[in-house]
């Protein structure tokens, strides 16, 4: 892919100061990366290192202090429907059912009604809540509460989806199922896709590329390729391959990084 | 009554410790009201007993006293109430979601909001006369007050994540607030709606007390005067009942519009 198409997603150098004076905090700095389209990237690093930062500069939330981010080449100037977020808390409207939250996306941009429940209903088939459609949040469990964000971001059809530890307060088994659903539906619609993550076994799993990031301010450490095949099965989990890149990964996150928090 | 699965308890144990909290509250009553009788009867205190404040609240009902004063008590709390929320909202809103409006107008609500609203009561009778006006405006700041502050705080305490997710989905302001924010706050506007109305109740009888031609608080007064204590116990008691009910249905409105929310049961 080197040499390819223009990167989907580009961060130029970009930096990211919080608060100013002696309490500024220096949480991104001179952060370069390219995302190719229909890449998907996931990235690692140690806690406060700034991952959530750069996603949220990238998804429109947050503005650089210095350096550029890019999408097609244009500079990110907001949010918008073209990159879907899927956050760590879930997100979901509480006061709004799985339904209706999947929706919400198409409601906002002016999608006719019955539009809306056809193209809701897909989604919510396509991540197993159809039975759950008219349930509010908080009766779901946290994989399922994560499963109706995924379909909430999937209903608007972003060409970018940007997912900081989506899988992070899952138990090991929703987990892994959850990594192999999200692989399956990449492999067929190849979206880019931006996966923050502290696990560096899911990290590996998913990737074409893992990119490392430095303890604070965050900087981009070291990008390794992960050159396994797709579709992933846990054959590959369990490959001498798959561990010498998962080692490869560990020692890029955690040997050179002085601290570790986590 | 619940249409989704409820978690915490089965709904056989749930009846269950219903039935036994409904036993409790029963033997509750009569014990109280025999000890009240018991008082009564030996002359110990020189009180009226269960048995004479029933026949006067009957002889009230029946000539119609009761329902007069009853609805000249809650008309006030009501329209006072009314007029304060509706206020309130707005006000709230406004303060919640700019810097502007919350520095203009914090200093005074903060301000009123440490007087009690019965010392505003001289104030009101010289420059809104003696008819229902003071009474009501009273009520109408006692009610504002407490509601104005709970929907500012709902209106700050929103999540920013919420406010996020809807950004990432393409929401501009108006449906960000119109449909994150405004849900979102319900439950805190709800609670100060209740506060309100308690606090518009307590201040309408202490009103009446004061100034006022009709209404429980007058009763009451009146009752004073003549050493009617019958009356003033009918009084008293309707006092208590309305304050309950009134409260029971804000809850239940709570409960109906924020069943989303989850909540501890107990
Ligand atoms: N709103 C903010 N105000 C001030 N400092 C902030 C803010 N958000 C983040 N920071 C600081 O910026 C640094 C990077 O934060 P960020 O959330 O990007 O880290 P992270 O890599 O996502 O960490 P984690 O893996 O724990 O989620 C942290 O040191 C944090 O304290
Ligand atoms: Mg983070």
């Amino acid at each position: 892919m080197i040499g390819a198409p223009p990167a989907k997603i580009w961060f130029d150098r970009t930096s990211c100061v919080f608060g100013s004076g002696d309490a500024a905090v220096a949480a991104l700095k001179d952060f370069s990366l390219e995302i190719g389209d229909g890449e998907f990237v996931t990235v690692v690093g140690p806690s406060g290192c700034g991952k959530s930062t750069a996603l949220n500069i990238a998804a429109g939330l947050l503005k650089a202090s210095a350096g550029n981010c890019f999408l097609d080449g244009r500079a990110i100037a907001g949010p918008g429907p073209d990159r879907g977020v899927i956050f760590q808390q879930y997100a979901l409207f509480p006061w709004l059912t799985v339904r209706k939250n999947v929706e919400f996306g198409l409601r906002v941009s002016g999608v006719q009604r019955a539009e809306r429940r056809k193209r809701a209903e897909h989604y919510i088939g396509l991540v197993g809540l159809g039975d759950f459609a008219d349930a509010l949040p908080k009766t779901l469990s946290g994989g399922m509460k994560q499963r109706c964000a995924i379909a909430r971001a999937y209903a608007v059809n972003p060409e970018v989806l940007l997912m900081d530890e989506p899988f992070g307060a899952l138990d090991a088994l929703t987990r892994v199922r959850m990594q192999d659903q999200l692989l399956v539906t990449w492999l067929k619609d190849r979206r880019t896709v931006m996966f923050i993550t502290h696990d560096v076994d899911e990290a590996v799993y998913l990737a074409n590329r893992v990119v490392v990031m430095s303890a604070r301010p965050g900087r981009l450490q070291e990008i390794v390729e992960v050159g396994l095949p797709y579709p992933r099965t846990e054959d590959i989990r369990l490959s001498p391959e798959f561990a010498a890149i998962r080692n490869e990964v560990w020692h890029a996150v955690y040997s050179r990084s002085g601290q570790i928090d986590t | 009554m619940a249409t989704l699965p409820d978690t915490s308890s089965s709904p056989k144990e749930r009846s269950l410790v219903d039935v036994t909290n409904l036993a409790l509250g029963a033997v509750s009553v009569v014990v109280v009201i025999g000890v009240w009788w018991l008082a009564a009867a030996s002359g110990a205190i020189a009180l009226p007993g269960p048995l004479e404040v029933l026949i006067k609240a009957g002889e009230t009902i029946a000539s119609g006293q009761l329902f007069v004063d009853v609805g000249a008590s809650m008309g006030r709390v009501l329209s006072g109430f009314f007029l304060g929320a509706l206020l309130a909202i707005p006000v709230g809103f406004l303060m919640g979601w700019y810097k502007v409006a919350r520095g203009l107008i914090e200093p005074w609500v903060q301000f009123f909001r440490v007087i009690p609203p019965l010392a505003i009561i001289p104030l009101a009778i010289v420059t809104l006369g003696i008819d229902e006006k003071p009474k009501v405006f009273v009520i109408f700041l006692a009610a504002f007050l407490s509601s104005v502050v709970a929907t500012y705080q709902g209106v700050v305490s929103v999540d920013r994540t919420l406010i996020n997710a809807a950004r990432v989905l393409g929401a501009r302001d108006w449906i960000i607030f119109s449909r994150v924010v405004v849900p979102a706050s319900t439950p805190f506007i709800l609670v100060g709606f209740r506060i309100g109305l308690g606090s518009a109740w307590a201040t309408v009888v202490a009103a009446e007390l004061i100034a006022a031609q009709s209404g429980l608080g007058f009763r009451m007064q009146q009752g004073q005067l003549y050493y009617d204590l019958s009356t003033i116990f009918v009084c008293l008691i309707s006092i208590g009942v309305l304050g309950l009910l009134m409260d029971r249905a804000v809850v239940w409105t709570e409960r109906h519009l924020t069943r989303w929310q989850e909540r501890v049961e107990r």
